[in-house]
């Protein structure tokens, strides 16, 4: 008698929940989703190509502009792969500091992903909350270097900057700070009935499909897989610290968010040892005026807080600039499981979804 | 006086939304103009001193049955193919046909309302109404008189229900 | 002559002009209440701590161009706004806001009407306002807004039943619709109905919430999945016809629940005659004071909550408010008849 149609809605890229210029186009059967396409390429400015045409040291701020909410992570990634192409060896105390870099870095992401998640589920107060903490971050780096969101804050062979005086004691003042903050987000959404049912079984993804579709990070963590790269092949300072990587077990949105909040916490562990041992001595190592990397290629991985980030660089030995230049995006890779994860689920459940993923387009793009 | 000029007017108004549900060619407007005709009707009733009735009118058709209208109206594409185009001539002798036993039917009250006596159609429904209030008359001919009216008519409904849902259930 | 026809247009003046205040302020206060909870300061430009701001979004709501998309459905675009906004504005004339007082040395009572079907009254008025959002839905002729116009007829009629079986139950407590009778009869049986029908009361605060589209319950405006839902189109004037309507949706729950639960312009406790000394404050200052505790929860609420998702709220409304209600119902109808 009658006909129904689906619906084709455009969600993006012009969307307030899709977290930049993600644009997702989503075949509806009432509110839900029957199938989706993810287009991304709104942002693409060619940042691997550029940084085959910049010499070594000058990619460093290029790196800043991938995951521009977590430059400093960018920027160790970056460096350490053209260490290791180098074999330069980083002083010790150059190592604890960018690894207090790194997890203030990792905190500040989070924040940013804790409020955008639940302004996307409505819980607005949060977002705010979130950004509070995340501002104090920002004062602490700009204090250390002097920007707030690009930071530039490493050089090849160690740090360009030695941290101001009293800085270690604000850096202590603000962990002790977030510890009773991450409670009270807790106490917001964590046993919050409205939260527990939008975020539960919804966008579940088992351990073995997390693997096969190539996650890492939180989501690969909250379905159960203890893959994290700062302790499997420990880099910076890592190896010298006492920490936990938080699993969830079902693999929903609940995990992927209970994850995160834990890594708040580890993240404050990890910054209290690195400041209790943190050693003195130079900050810069033995490197050479003009950097020149020997022929050759490698790949050297971190754990951003977004999940792994890789840099494969190639160099033929002889110009300035590198030969081959390849990133792998932590939010390029998570997004592949989008298309699936919102399959059967609806629309409110999208954009759960796309915040529980925590992609910066920035980085997806390049 | 004035009672009489407020009752044509609206009488008119819901005799010219009634055409404009018939003529209009979008289907949302036709609900919409509906909506407008139950609130006039629902004014006539306002006046005659049944304010029960009037606002159950509001209630139950302008608020309920018709937001169901137009949901599904909203959700169902109905563009007829040019294959599936109406038999005007056998649509219009229905019309006439529905139209005839609406005329007799009209008639038929009016001569019934001339034979009897107008005071006692007056006392009948007048007296009750503004002592108690007619809400209360309505709920004590409901249970009383009416009961088993009532009940069958209830009885109905929670059929037709139980029937729509068997219908929309795929499995059950 | 005077008494028939010029009080009431008097009154209907002063009504609508306070009711159009209170909801531009409420606008204000909302934006206030929730900066303060979020640790923000929230307006403070326009005037001393931001109290000129209303009038200053007015000016600009007024200003800005009144954009008609050109493959909109036109005379129902601009009827839905004025829907929404009518049945809000009007479901006020059965609301007592107080005892009759002595004015010039007349005695006026403070509503404008008080029909024997109040309460019925009210709920058919505002069950007519979710055509301005069904309509605004249809006619913007865009997608987002079609989604927002269907989730919010569907949740409108679902939570209506349960509200209505609610007030099913308390107008078996106090035997009559009238909203005076109401509040007369909690006055002679001694007690705040929130207490004789505290389960009726909660579920109306809930559809409450649902019926005037506040959180947790914003779905047909949801901006985060929605880009703001049955609106997206509208902009001026027509766009804050919407948001007034909400506000004014938001007083009259908040008046009505007063109205039935917490004893309207009664003073607490008002067979207590310890407490008689609390007779000095009038009777509508009451009124407004426990109103005003109801929209300051709404707006509590608001900046506390995540939002339900679409089938959720009808899992809420089918599967937990309706059987609540006619179980609340029979329980109070088998207690009248016993007691």
């Amino acid at each position: 008698m009658f006909d129904t149609n689906e619906l084709v809605i455009n969600m993006g890229p012009q969307h307030p929940s899709t977290h930049g210029v993600l644009r997702v186009i989503l075949r509806l059967d009432g509110e839900r989703v029957i199938g989706s396409d993810v287009v991304i390429g709104y942002l693409h400015r060619g940042v691997e190509k550029l940084c085959e045409h910049r010499d070594w040291a000058q990619i460093v701020l290029i790196t800043d502009r991938m995951d521009y909410v977590a430059a400093a992570s960018n920027n160790l990634g970056y460096v350490e792969t053209v260490e290791k192409l180098m074999s330069i060896e980083v002083p010790r105390r150059a190592r604890y500091i960018r690894t207090i870099l790194a997890e203030l870095q990792r905190i500040a992401s989070h924040c940013l992903w804790l409020g955008t998640h639940a302004m996307d589920i409505g819980a607005m107060t949060v977002f705010l909350y979130a950004f509070r903490e995340r501002e104090l971050v920002l004062d602490l780096f700009e204090e250390y270097c002097g920007a707030r969101l690009t930071y530039n804050a490493m050089r090849v062979g160690g740090l360009p900057l030695d941290i101001p005086p009293g800085w270690d004691r604000k850096v202590r003042d603000f962990c002790d700070i977030l510890g009773p903050k991450v409670d009270e987000y807790e106490q917001l959404l964590t046993h919050n009935r409205i939260w527990l049912e939008r975020t539960r079984g919804v966008g579940v993804i088992p351990g073995e499909d997390a693997v096969a579709i190539g996650l890492s990070g939180p989501p690969l963590r909250g379905s159960g897989i203890p893959r994290d790269v700062r302790k499997d092949e420990p880099y910076a300072a890592y190896a010298e610290f006492d920490f936990d990587i938080p699993i969830g077990a079902a693999g929903d949105t609940y995990d992927r968010y209970l994850v995160r909040i834990e890594e708040f916490r580890q993240s404050v562990r990890i910054i209290r040892q690195a400041l209790d041992g943190l050693p003195e001595g130079p900050i810069l190592g033995k490197v050479p005026r003009l950097i020149k990397p020997p022929a050759g290629e490698t790949y050297h991985a971190i754990e951003a807080p977004k999940g792994e980030l890789g840099y494969f660089i190639a160099s033929d030995g002889k110009s300035n600039t590198p030969y081959r230049f390849r990133v792998r995006p932590p939010s390029f890779c998570n997004l592949q499981a989008l298309s699936r994860l919102i399959k059967g689920h609806l629309v409110a459940d999208v954009v759960a979804l796309i915040g529980s993923l925590d992609i910066v387009l920035g980085e997806v793009d390049r | 006086m004035f009672e009489s000029i407020l009752f044509y007017t609206l009488a008119a108004f819901i005799l010219g939304f009634g055409v404009l549900v018939v003529t209009a060619r979008n289907t949302v407007h036709c609900v919409v103009f509906l909506v407008a005709n139950f609130l006039c009707v629902a004014m006539i009733y306002v006046m005659l001193g049944a304010e029960f009735l009037a606002i159950i009118q509001v209630l139950v058709y302008a608020g309920g049955i018709v937001v169901l209208y137009l949901f599904v109206v909203m959700l169902v594409n109905l563009k007829r193919g040019p294959d599936a185009a109406p038999d005007r001539r056998r649509q219009s002798r229905v019309g006439f046909v529905l139209a005839a036993v609406m005329l007799a039917e009209i008639s038929a009250i009016l001569v019934y309302s001339a034979a009897r006596p107008a005071s006692a159609v007056a006392a009948a429904a007048a007296t009750p109404l503004q002592t108690v209030g007619n809400t209360e008359v309505v709920g004590m001919l409901l249970y009383t008189d009416y009961l088993i009216p009532f009940e069958v008519a209830s009885m109905l409904l929670l059929v037709a229900m139980i029937g729509a849902i068997l219908l929309a259930k795929k499995e059950i | 002559m005077v008494d028939i026809y010029v009080v009431p247009i008097l009154k209907i003046v002063v009504l609508l002009s306070a009711v159009l205040l209170a909801v531009t302020y409420l606008t204000l206060l909302e934006r206030k209440v929730i900066a303060w909870v979020q640790v923000r300061l929230g307006p403070m430009r326009v005037g001393p701590q931001g109290v000129l701001q209303p009038i200053a979004d007015a000016v600009k709501l007024l200003l800005k161009e009144d954009i008609t998309p050109s493959r909109a459905d036109k005379w129902v675009f601009t009827l839905a706004p004025i829907v929404s906004m009518v049945p809000a504005l009007i479901a006020f004339a059965v609301i007592p806001f107080g005892a009759t007082v002595s004015m010039f040395g007349h005695p006026v009572s403070l509503y404008i009407a008080d029909v024997n079907v109040g309460l019925l009254y009210i709920v058919s008025v505002t069950s007519i306002g979710v055509y301005g959002i069904i309509l605004a839905g249809y006619s913007s002729n865009s997608k987002f807004p079609l989604l927002a116009g269907l989730r919010a007829s569907a949740q409108l009629i679902s939570y209506e039943i349960a509200v209505t079986m609610m007030l099913v139950s308390l107008v078996v407590v106090a035997g009559t619709l009238s909203m005076v009778g109401i509040v007369n009869a909690q006055l002679s049986q001694g007690v705040w109905y929130v207490f004789l029908q505290p389960v009726a009361f909660v579920i109306l605060f809930i559809g409450g919430l649902a019926e005037t589209n506040r959180a947790p319950f914003d779905l047909p405006e949801a901006e985060q999945e929605l880009t703001g839902g049955f609106h997206t189109e509208y902009s001026g004037m027509r766009f804050a016809l919407f948001f007034l309507a909400e506000y004014a949706n938001m007083i009259v729950v908040s008046a009505v629940a007063t109205t039935l639960f917490l004893g309207g312009w009664l003073r607490p406790f008002p067979n207590v005659h310890v407490l008689s000394f609390l007779g000095f404050v009038p009777g509508w200052i009451w009124f407004l004071l426990k109103t005003f505790v109801f929209i300051y929860v709404f707006i509590w609420i608001r900046a506390t909550l995540p939002r339900y998702r679409y089938d959720q709220l009808m899992r809420l409304g089918w599967k937990v408010l309706i059987p609540l209600g006619i179980a609340n119902l029979v329980v109070t109808a088998i207690l009248k008849v016993l007691l």
